[in-house]
């Protein structure tokens, strides 16, 4: 085998040596410009959303509204089923999340699968599965009446249906968050307590749970920002009934339906301002996580 | 005492194969080898944290092949220790005492010989993420030895810190051994932390696992290459292509 000839190597090294020829980047101006304008088109959107139902209503419009029996309704119910849904996520979301974060299962794809359902799919088809599973012929009955004679509860077109619509599209929000909570707690000193004499209960409430607590807040109030967005769940499974299934996101439907447009953009706004709060609460504690 | 006998361990791709080695009771070996050779794999087996496919765990003569971690009495100290974030120091000296529902009195003493021991009484009160890494390599070990294991496990331990405090440690680590009689096994890459602390040097290159004497500690090369098999500790060479980190 003969040498390679000698500029063969030579010309490599002369170009690695010689210096770069003088550069000037530009500036970085048209680079903010352009993304600046097109994130600030959305922001604007939203903002313009909230301004032109500021400025079409007004403080007498709010009174108004308040002022009705059935909206004063609307606001209990909404409160109420929003913190039993909150609740009802956080106590399934916590052990889901955490199982889903620190074990690997056959079939876990299947299970990852499911709790995305209640995400991508349509709300009202939500409502519509719940109508149906509640009201399937099963044995020459149905869940329903099931449950109307053995426990004296009816579900449907009643207040716990509302709870019931609510959870089944809030919960998955709050396994999410539950889930990304115990991805980001390392998992070692569980370990370490398992050699310590720990039961896995023991490590989970000891060590994993009191570093979850923020997590905890962060679901649950997503869970019931979520529960206070739903509409078409409740419509369907639950009806808009005044004064017995109205919650806040069917007063603003049902208060369109008889033409006081006066009203529904009052409510929607005071739905607008509880969930900046909720929100607001949860920017605060992630950026306290962050630190 | 601990005893390794015949253990076959599998981590996904990562398999080791006939690992073979025996600490006597009291005894403090050290475990060195090149990186990805196995060595927290061994330790993690030892503890239970990783199941193993053949062979079998011995403790102070028992088996422990098939016992939970929780029940074979092993203090252990992992790479980054493991400290539980929400606890103070005394909470971690109290913890492996609390779960085995120790008496209070039994508890508070330990923790106070434990913390005079470890030189860490003034930092009881302290929460963990205001300790230095000195201070956090004390408090580790106060919690895996609070129990009084009969085995100690310590995976690179001394790792992050500086030579003044490592050589510190060192010694406390030598000293409480000493004292506390627990079997230990120590990994470390690092020659003067096994000079200052071994009574037995055991090197895992290729996934085989050999004594070697102390005295060969200058001439150990970082990743030592193949050596001959003492009769003490013996290792079987690894099924075909088992090794494949």
């Amino acid at each position: 085998m003969s040498d390679p000839p000698a500029t063969s190597i030579a010309a490599p090294v002369e170009r690695i040596t010689a210096h770069a020829a003088p550069h000037r980047a530009g500036s970085d101006l048209p680079f903010y410009a352009v993304m600046g304008s097109l994130g600030g088109s959305y922001i604007l959107l939203i903002v313009a959303l909230l301004a032109a139902d500021l400025i079409y209503t007004s403080p007498q419009h709010f009174i108004d509204a308040l002022s009705k029996p059935e909206i004063q309704y609307a606001i209990r119910l909404t409160l109420i089923t929003c913190s039993i849904s909150a609740l009802l996520s956080i106590w399934v979301a916590t052990p889901l999340g955490y199982l889903l974060s620190r074990f690997t299962f056959r079939g876990r794809w299947l299970v990852d699968t499911i709790l995305d359902i209640p995400v991508v799919l349509p709300p009202l088809v939500i409502g519509l599965s719940l109508l149906i599973l509640f009201h399937l012929p099963i044995g020459g009955t149905n869940l329903e009446e099931w449950l109307q004679q053995r426990i004296g509860i009816r579900i449907t077109y009643a207040q716990p249906a509302v709870v019931l619509a609510q959870f089944a599209v809030a919960c998955a929000f709050a396994v999410q968050t539950m889930r990304v909570t115990f991805d980001q707690i390392d998992a070692r000193p569980e370990i370490v307590a398992l050699t310590l004499g720990c039961r896995r209960s023991q490590a989970f409430l000891e060590i994993a749970l009191p570093q979850a607590w923020r997590g905890i807040v962060a679901a649950t109030t997503i869970a019931w920002a979520r529960s206070l967005g739903e509409f078409g769940p409740i419509l369907v499974f639950a009806g808009a009934t005044r004064m017995r299934t109205e919650v806040l996101s069917t007063t603003v439907f049902l208060e369109l339906s008889v033409g006081q447009l006066e009203a529904a953009v009052a409510v929607s706004l005071l739905m607008v301002a509880a969930a900046m709060a909720v929100l607001g609460i949860v920017r605060l504690l992630g950026a306290k996580v962050s630190r | 005492m601990i005893e390794l006998d015949n253990l076959s361990i599998r981590s996904g791709p990562f398999t080791l194969s006939g690992v073979n080695l025996r600490v006597a009771d009291g005894e403090y070996a050290v475990l060195m080898g090149g990186t990805g050779q196995g060595k927290t794999t061994i330790l993690e087996a030892i503890c239970g944290l990783r199941s193993v496919t053949s062979g079998r765990v011995i403790l102070g003569g028992i088996d422990m092949t098939h016992v939970k971690p929780a029940n074979r009495g092993v203090g252990y100290v992992p790479q980054d220790l493991g400290l539980f974030p929400t606890m103070t120091v005394r909470g971690h000296l109290e913890f492996a005492l609390r779960v085995r529902r120790t008496a209070a009195a039994a508890i508070s003493a330990r923790v106070s010989e434990l913390a005079g021991l470890l030189g860490i009484e003034h930092l009881l009160e302290r929460h963990i993420r205001h300790l230095s890494g000195g201070e956090a390599q004390r408090v580790a070990l106060g919690r895996a030895l609070s129990f009084r294991p009969r085995v100690l496990l310590l995976d690179e331990p001394l790792n992050a810190l500086d030579e003044a405090t490592r050589d510190r440690l060192c010694q406390l680590l030598s000293e409480v051994q000493k004292q506390s009689g627990v079997t230990t096994l120590h990994i470390t890459h690092s020659r003067a932390e096994a000079r200052q602390v071994a009574d037995k040097l055991v090197v895992l290159t290729a996934g085989r696992l050999a004594e070697r004497s102390l005295a060969d500690l200058d001439h150990t090369p970082h990743e030592p290459g193949p050596m001959p098999t003492s009769p003490i500790v013996e290792s079987r060479p690894l099924a075909s292509g088992s090794q494949t980190r």
